[in-house]
């Protein structure tokens, strides 16, 4: 049993969801009690879908158990497909049907409905949301891919992109027109978009590009051993990345002389001296492996804040993600523990957060600007304007998004300079927010955040702490933290302006 | 079809009773409103990841840090054998209470995993209460979707509260539901004037304020989805009140006559309280409802207030009937709202969804009231909606919210009308 606040990531059948929703011409009966159809509002609601997702639930109930949940299934199955008139149909359970043990694969198949159908495994007292994604996909890739002769002209998939994806549909657009510069064509781009009819063919392209490992590395895989099809390690996302990633395609079809499109006004942003402001800003990254690998990538080398915590949600992409953590020289956080996190950002009180939408609620309560850079997702994160995070235009969305919640350049010398100034103090926030707040507010970064670490009381002297506030707010945390460690060290049980000094030359980077 | 008998209205009317796909919330939805009314409750789920998402996606936004809930998510582990999963659970309930000292009545939800391994929370809850005895009182009750729809939830929990009351042969007035605060107050201040003393509300805001109950125990719900807890307090033996639900000038006024006339309040006295009051209602009703008149209005099942509502739309805002559905009618509860409704009102309980919006297309009415994994879908093909679990988070219920409660159905047919750009999503 473990006790759980709020979650990154849904029960598998939600994953098995997003595949069938994002797909055409396919349906998914899904043996379930009543209540489990909340998942629908999460595609209509958040994502704004103009149609409910393509899933019949049998909604049992209690009464139903004592009789025959089996018939209730079988005969959601034959209603379903009669009114839908899918070309596939998916069949499974979600975790209290896994109970009852009925084997929705097992009764669909004696019904002889004229469509494949394709039984879904998804084990949920063990696996989670984006697993559940990945296995859909590779049990429809497996069941309905076939052998091919290649296309003539070269041509790649787009594999990952599901329903419900950060940025998903604009980073379809994105990729495809960088692939097009290079004279590759899209054979199809699943499950985002595509029929079964897509996937039948889907042997015929060269390789395939690995959009989003979470939810697409096993019918990569599948389709790597099957049909030899290489698939690309790269996700596109910032500007080294995206150079490494045509490269890689490059190698793949054998050209010798690469020619893309992928300028991006990112690097100049970073180079022009506004944004000397950004340069060593302390971040911490927190998001699934895929989105919080490739942020700390840019976010060292295209940025030049320095990362000071990383880590991701998801088991799954542990490994490489430690290894990634290491080479930065910080610890990774491993965890889908949402106060685990908490308790992660408060002791190293970074100055940015680039998270998903929990860490969002984190910073606002510790006072700390964050930036969204991966699902879970909310609302927020399917803007009505082309927002890619991949190829060029996404490393420009990443710049604005990531500058965004900071307070700007300039601004931030002049708060250097006017500090106890009464309308113009750091206190009220960034000037271009719509919270920007010229009246004084109370101090959002809790005091002495590591009073319990440490192993006796040490007294911050009046003057000291006056001294304190005039640091602006986002480092004043860390330079609390510091003096303290630094006071404790060298046996100080009072702190005055001196040691707040003595520290801050002590700790200078 | 029920026996003929006398009643008027819709209470003798056929009911369209459907089983197919439920398009509903499960009773744990409520916890996102009860544990903001009980301010010393904790809500433990015993349940999945299922359970635990469907909280944060129905509460939508993530305001408080540290809620007062959370879910123990079972495990393979736990599945494997039935002792471990008492074990854990007293494991769990202690890393808990450890951390969340402020907390004096525990609830143990149970959910449809926990249902049907049969994990036995009354006996959890019985040993739990004993161990943390005086410190936390702990309570179970099942949200569980293979029992409950959505506001049920509440139901359930307040059963199971009211099981527990102390036994008083006072008189006094007991009134069911969980309301908004604002109203919580305007009602006390109504039955204030009235001259009602001893006046309780369940759920109890605080474990402090003390509620009992006995046979001079006088009681009516605020809300029409209590059917569980009113037949508990009968248990109880309590004494019902019924009638319409105090939503709109009229049905507040017949909610707080049915109470004075059982206290005896005299005409003149309930006159002067609620006057004033009443015609302000009316006035506001009046002005907002311009755009309503006529219009047809049909409900998915969704929170059992729909009958309640569909009475205010019909006989104060002027709209027509077309299908009132409801994931279960309680005749008695809403036995005196039905009989206003017009005799050709089809009413449905239960659901078959897809059944229903073939039902919607043929009747194409101007307003649509429905949960939010149909409402967009629906807004894409054209018609105009109104999400039903804005009406159960909002104030709604007595005089001052009545127009209010009429703007939430007008809102969205004002903007069909403003929008002058098509709908193509």
């Amino acid at each position: 049993m473990k006790l759980s606040v709020w979650t990154y990531e849904g029960p598998p059948h939600v994953g098995a969801i997003r595949v069938a929703t994002a797909m055409e011409n396919v349906h998914l009966v899904l043996h379930a009690p009543q209540g489990d159809t909340y998942a629908d509002l999460l595609f209509t609601m958040i994502e704004r879908r103009n149609h409910r997702p393509p899933v019949t639930y049998t909604t049992f109930q209690a009464r139903d158990l004592g009789s025959d949940t089996a018939s209730l299934f079988k005969k959601s199955c034959i209603e379903a497909y009669e009114r839908f008139k899918p070309e596939l149909l998916l069949v499974g359970a979600s975790c209290t049907a896994e109970l009852i043990q009925d084997d929705p694969g097992g009764l669909a198949e004696t019904l002889g409905l004229p469509v494949p159908v394709v039984p879904l495994e998804l084990p949920s007292y063990q696996r989670k949301e984006n697993f559940g994604a990945d296995e859909t996909f590779f049990q429809i890739v497996k069941r309905l891919s076939r052998p091919l002769e290649k296309t003539e002209e070269i041509t790649c998939n787009l594999i990952g992109p599901t329903a419900l994806g950060f940025r998903h549909r604009d980073d379809i657009t994105e990729i495809t027109k960088v692939l097009n510069s290079m004279g590759i064509q899209v054979n199809i781009c699943a499950p985002y978009g595509a029929t079964p009819r897509d996937i039948e063919v889907i042997s015929q392209a060269h390789f395939n590009v690995l959009m989003y490992p979470e939810t697409g590395e096993m019918a990569c895989r599948f389709l790597e051993r099957t049909f030899s099809q290489p698939f690309t390690k790269t996700v596109p996302i910032g500007v080294g990345a995206l150079s490494d990633f045509v490269k890689e395609v490059s190698e793949i079809v054998g050209a010798n002389e690469i020619n893309a499109e992928t300028y991006s006004q990112l690097p100049w942003y970073s180079a022009s001296v506004d944004s000397t402001y950004l340069t060593g800003k302390r971040v911490f990254i927190f998001g699934d492996g895929t989105h919080a690998m490739a942020a700390a990538r840019i976010a060292r080398d295209e940025i030049g804040f320095e990362v000071v915590g990383l880590g991701c949600f998801n088991r799954e992409m542990a490994r490489p993600m430690r290894k990634l953590a290491a080479s930065f020289g910080v610890d990774a956080l491993i965890s889908d523990d949402y106060l685990e996190v908490e308790k992660h950002i408060q002791a190293i009180a970074p100055e940015l957060i680039l998270g998903t939408q929990m860490e969002r609620h984190i910073g606002k309560r510790l006072g700390i600007p964050c930036a969204v850079i991966s699902a879970p997702v909310h609302v927020q994160d399917f803007p009505a304007r082309y927002s890619p995070q991949m190829g060029p235009e996404g490393a420009n969305v990443i710049f604005d998004t990531w500058v965004h919640p900071l307070v700007m350049g300039l601004e931030e010398h002049l708060l250097t300079m006017f500090r106890d100034d009464f309308e113009f103090h750091d206190q009220a926030g960034p000037s271009h927010h719509a919270a920007h707040s010229p009246s004084p507010k109370s101090e959002l970064i809790p005091e002495a955040v590591t009073e319990g670490d440490l192993d006796h009381k040490i007294i911050w002297l009046q003057d000291a702490e006056k001294e304190l506030r005039k640091i602006p707010f986002f480092v004043r945390g860390k330079a609390r933290k510091n003096t303290e460690k630094y006071a404790q060290n060298n046996g100080y049980s009072e702190i005055s302006i001196e040691t707040l000094y003595e520290a801050k030359a002590h700790y200078a980077r | 079809m029920p026996n003929e008998n006398s009643l008027a209205g819709c209470s003798s009317a056929p009911v369209l009773k459907e089983r197919g796909q439920h398009e509903v919330f499960c009773g744990l939805t409520s916890i996102i409103w009860l544990h903001r009314k009980m301010q010393d409750a904790f809500f433990l789920v015993v349940g999945s990841r299922t359970c635990a998402h469907l909280l944060q996606s129905a509460a939508g936004v993530m305001v408080f840090a540290e809620p007062r809930f959370a879910t123990a998510i079972l495990e393979e582990t736990d599945l494997a054998g039935m002792a471990d999963a008492q074990l854990e659970l007293e494991r769990t309930v202690a890393e808990l209470l450890s951390r969340r000292t402020d907390i004096k009545r525990l609830f143990l939800v149970g959910s449809c995993p926990s249902e049907v391994i049969k994990l036995d929370l009354a006996t959890a809850a019985e040993k739990l209460s004993e161990k943390y005895f005086p410190r936390v009182n702990v309570i179970n009750y099942s949200g569980s979707g293979i029992e409950t729809t959505f506001t049920q939830g509440e139901d359930a929990c307040l059963e199971a509260v009211i099981r527990g009351l102390e036994p008083s042969e006072e008189k006094q007035l007991l009134i069911l539901g969980a309301l908004p605060d604002i109203v919580h107050d305007q009602m006390l201040r109504l039955l204030d004037q009235l001259g009602l003393k001893n006046v309780s509300v369940l759920p109890q805001i605080r474990v402090e304020d003390e509620v009992a109950v006995g046979s001079n125990t006088y009681f009516i719900c605020a809300q029409p989805f209590l059917g569980a807890s009113f037949d508990e307090m009968v248990r109880r033996g309590a004494i019902p009140i019924t009638a319409p639900f105090p939503f709109g000038a009229n049905g507040t006024t017949a909610w707080l006559k049915a109470i004075a006339d059982t206290f005896g309040v005299s005409e003149n006295t309930f006159k002067a309280v609620t006057d004033a009051p009443r015609r302000r209602a009316e006035l506001a009703i009046e002005k907002v409802s311009k755009i309503l008149k006529s219009r047809s209005v049909f409900f998915f099942p969704d929170s059992q207030l729909e009958i309640p509502l569909a009475r205010f739309l019909n006989q104060e805002c002027g709209m027509n009937l077309i299908e009132v559905g409801s994931p279960y009618i309680h005749k008695t509860l809403v036995g005196p709202d039905l009989e206003l409704l017009p005799e050709t009102t089809t009413l449905s309980e239960g659901q078959d969804v897809d059944k229903q919006l073939d039902r919607l297309l043929l009747g194409a009415p101007d307003l649509t009231v429905c949960g939010l994994g149909l409402a967009n879908p629906l807004e894409a093909k054209g018609f105009t909606t109104k999400w039903a679990i804005e009406l159960v988070f909002s104030p709604i219920h007595f005089y001052e919210q009545a127009a209010d409660l009429a703007s939430l159905f007008a809102r969205p047919i004002n903007r069909s009308e403003k929008l002058k750009i098509g709908r193509v999503a």
